[in-house]
């Protein structure tokens, strides 16, 4: 278990001030000064050395991230764009971070900045998250006000700006290409790859996306020293992770805890266990909407980190863990997740455009009693014919959480449509 | 419902005008066009002040247009494209219910149904007859641990069920302010309803 001394995020539930007098009496902004002089190589050694992996979702090294960017500018600018499009389904770790530790992520922006030579920064934050915008954008003005931004940034002969633009209700926008369509001002239409964004992103220029919670976590690790950081955890999975504990559980909660701890631990420790205690569990989605789905048997032993959950096939994604007890209907639940990529999908793509509407009519059969045995080949089927065969993995992450259903309770499935098929015969024969 | 007509013309007022100046000024010059979604926002947040209905009416987007130097269709697309900004005219309280999964399995059908007897609506989308209250669905709103939410214009009351939700929109009908955001449960953000089980406040030692 994770003591509270080495979690990163002291006021993750808001009980202390957010301002930046407060910010500076839990460590934040501390010796930044000595940080930035280490120089931007040192400083991108330090993070690859601690092993941070993107917290958004993808679980890609981030040090090794920011030394894609040019160390030498070829006349354009670089920029730093931070995702703060937090919309995967059961995720809302970087809501807290925003709203009860905003130095930490504005402290983030600058060492980031600075350690990849971008000179402007931008947090794109999801529209829904107004209240939350308006006090990101008064905590960087406070922190302008005291010379940690702008010209000379904390006195490092480093220039930074850093600037907030609101989404406006796009899931598609936390797609990095698609952020940054939007922050040039049009539809959130994903881009194709490559070229990537390092070599040229917003404006046509070299650009690293990354996580809040990937940002907010950077002066942590370079004030206790990246052995501090990859200590904790399990080998290539290093480090805390918030995780937010939703659904079925006597007190859903975010917590931050080491990558790696069992998933039970997670829940009976931190969340009041599950509703109806452990064994009245009946699934988990561990990792946001997009992550397959897991059953009681896995969820008995699984680690929560990137390896352990991609070994059975599903994924840690954002740590947003979403606990179904025995009473929930888990093919309505994915049903519903069905018709969120239904909704959410941006139309670009066919297989996507398209797909995403027959999964979600095809999962309606079976919770309506309306499907054939044969369908639920035909819908697998139809999954993987969206997935891979689009621009971004928005296709993907709409086939995951059917095909996971279909892993770990095709049983539960078959049964349902069977029944279906008796009661349905039952009243036909009544008539 | 349509309760009010396309206004004929729009002008940015004095107040979102400065809000116009310094949302522009956060982008590089040339690139203004990034700042379409900041005035989309203004100018719905106008109309609200003006109107009691926050939406975004054509000649608007001709205004954002011509002010960010973009083709009018590039502006229409965009505001057609993004949620949040209304091509109609909506409520005075804009009620947006998640009903995706995490909401869906913390009651949400509780919150819309509270919604529609109080707002006296039968649909999403629909607006109450004495242009009170838009109700829509949402996708995930990001606060899933305090499920279910309940939007109203840009505040989230977490934490909801029926009777209180009822209560809220009771308050509102007898022409009262909307209450301070955030849980309805009493808890801070989001931390376990029944006490800290992590961040626990440091033991002083006794005197």
């Amino acid at each position: 278990m994770l003591s509270d001394k080495d979690r990163i995020y002291q006021n993750l539930y808001g009980l202390q001030d957010w301002k930046l007098g407060a910010a500076k009496a839990r460590g934040d902004w501390d010796g930044i000064t000595e940080i930035l002089a280490r120089g931007r190589d040192a400083i991108i050694e330090e993070v690859k050395t601690s092993g941070m992996r993107g917290r958004g979702g993808a679980g890609f090294p981030t040090g090794l991230k920011w030394s894609f960017m040019p160390k030498q500018s070829d006349g354009r600018p670089s920029y730093l764009v931070v995702n703060a499009d937090e919309s995967e389904p059961g995720t809302c770790k970087d809501r807290d971070i925003i709203r009860n530790e905003p130095h930490k992520l504005i402290e983030g922006c600058l060492i980031a900045g600075f350690a990849m030579g971008a000179n402007t920064g931008y947090i794109y934050i999801r529209g829904e998250y107004y209240n939350e915008a308006v006090r990101l954008n008064a905590a960087i003005a406070q922190a302008y006000e005291a010379g940690l931004l702008g010209k000379n940034a904390a006195g490092s002969g480093f220039d930074f700006d850093l600037h907030v633009h609101r989404g406006a209700g796009a899931y598609i926008c936390g797609e990095e290409s698609a952020l940054l369509e939007s922050l040039e001002g049009k539809k959130g239409m994903p881009r194709m790859k490559p070229p990537f964004p390092a070599a040229m992103g917003v404006y046509g220029c070299p650009t690293t996306v990354n996580n809040v919670e990937t940002i907010a976590g950077i002066p942590t690790i370079l004030r206790r020293g990246a052995p501090w950081f990859a200590a904790l955890g399990r080998p290539k999975n290093s480090g805390t992770k918030i995780f937010c504990i939703s659904g079925h559980v006597n007190t859903p909660c975010n917590v931050e805890e080491e990558l790696g701890i069992p998933l039970k631990d997670l829940i009976e420790k931190y969340a009041g266990g599950v509703r109806g205690g452990w064994d009245n569990l009946q699934a988990v989605i561990p990792g946001g909407a997009s992550m397959p789905i897991l059953n009681k048997e896995m969820c008995d032993t699984i680690l929560m980190d990137f390896d352990s959950l991609k070994d059975v096939r599903s994924g840690l994604g954002s740590g947003a863990v979403i606990v179904m007890d025995k009473s929930a209907d888990v093919i309505k639940a994915i049903w519903r997740l069905s018709k969120f990529f239904k909704h959410e999908s941006c139309g670009q793509c066919t297989p996507c455009r398209e797909g995403t509407g027959w999964m979600m009519r095809m999962m309606a059969r079976i919770v309506d009693g309306q499907a054939q045995l044969s369908d639920i080949d035909l819908l697998e089927t139809v999954t993987r014919q969206v997935e891979g065969h689009t621009i971004c993995a928005f296709g993907d992450a709409a086939a995951w959480p059917i095909q996971g259903l279909l892993r770990a309770f095709r049983p539960l499935v078959e049964q349902r449509v069977i029944e279906a098929q008796q009661r349905n015969a039952l009243a036909q024969a009544a008539e | 419902m349509n309760t009010q007509a396309e206004p004929k013309s729009f002008e940015f007022d004095t107040e979102a005008e400065a809000l116009v100046t310094a949302a522009i000024a956060h982008y590089p010059m040339g690139k203004q066009a990034s700042a379409v979604m900041p005035l989309l926002d203004i100018a719905q947040r106008q109309m609200a002040r003006h109107t009691g209905s926050a939406w975004v009416p054509r000649v608007a987007m001709d205004v954002i247009a011509k002010r960010l130097g973009m083709a009018p269709i590039r502006v229409y697309e965009v505001a057609t494209f993004y949620l949040m900004y209304n091509t109609k005219p909506v409520g005075k309280y804009h009620l947006q219910v998640c009903t995706t999964t995490p909401c869906w399995l913390r009651g949400s059908d509780d919150v819309v149904a509270a919604c529609k007897s109080q707002a006296g609506i039968s649909e999403f989308g629909e607006t109450s007859a004495n242009g009170l209250f838009t109700m829509s669905e949402v996708e995930c709103l990001g606060a899933c641990v305090n499920a279910p939410i309940l939007q109203i214009n840009d505040d989230y009351f977490e934490d909801m069920d029926g009777v209180r939700t009822e209560v809220l929109l009771g308050d509102l009908k007898a022409g009262g302010a909307l209450p301070p955001a955030g849980s309805t449960a009493g808890r801070s953000g989001s931390a376990p309803a029944t006490g800290l089980t992590a961040l626990l406040p440091t033991t002083e030692p006794a005197e």
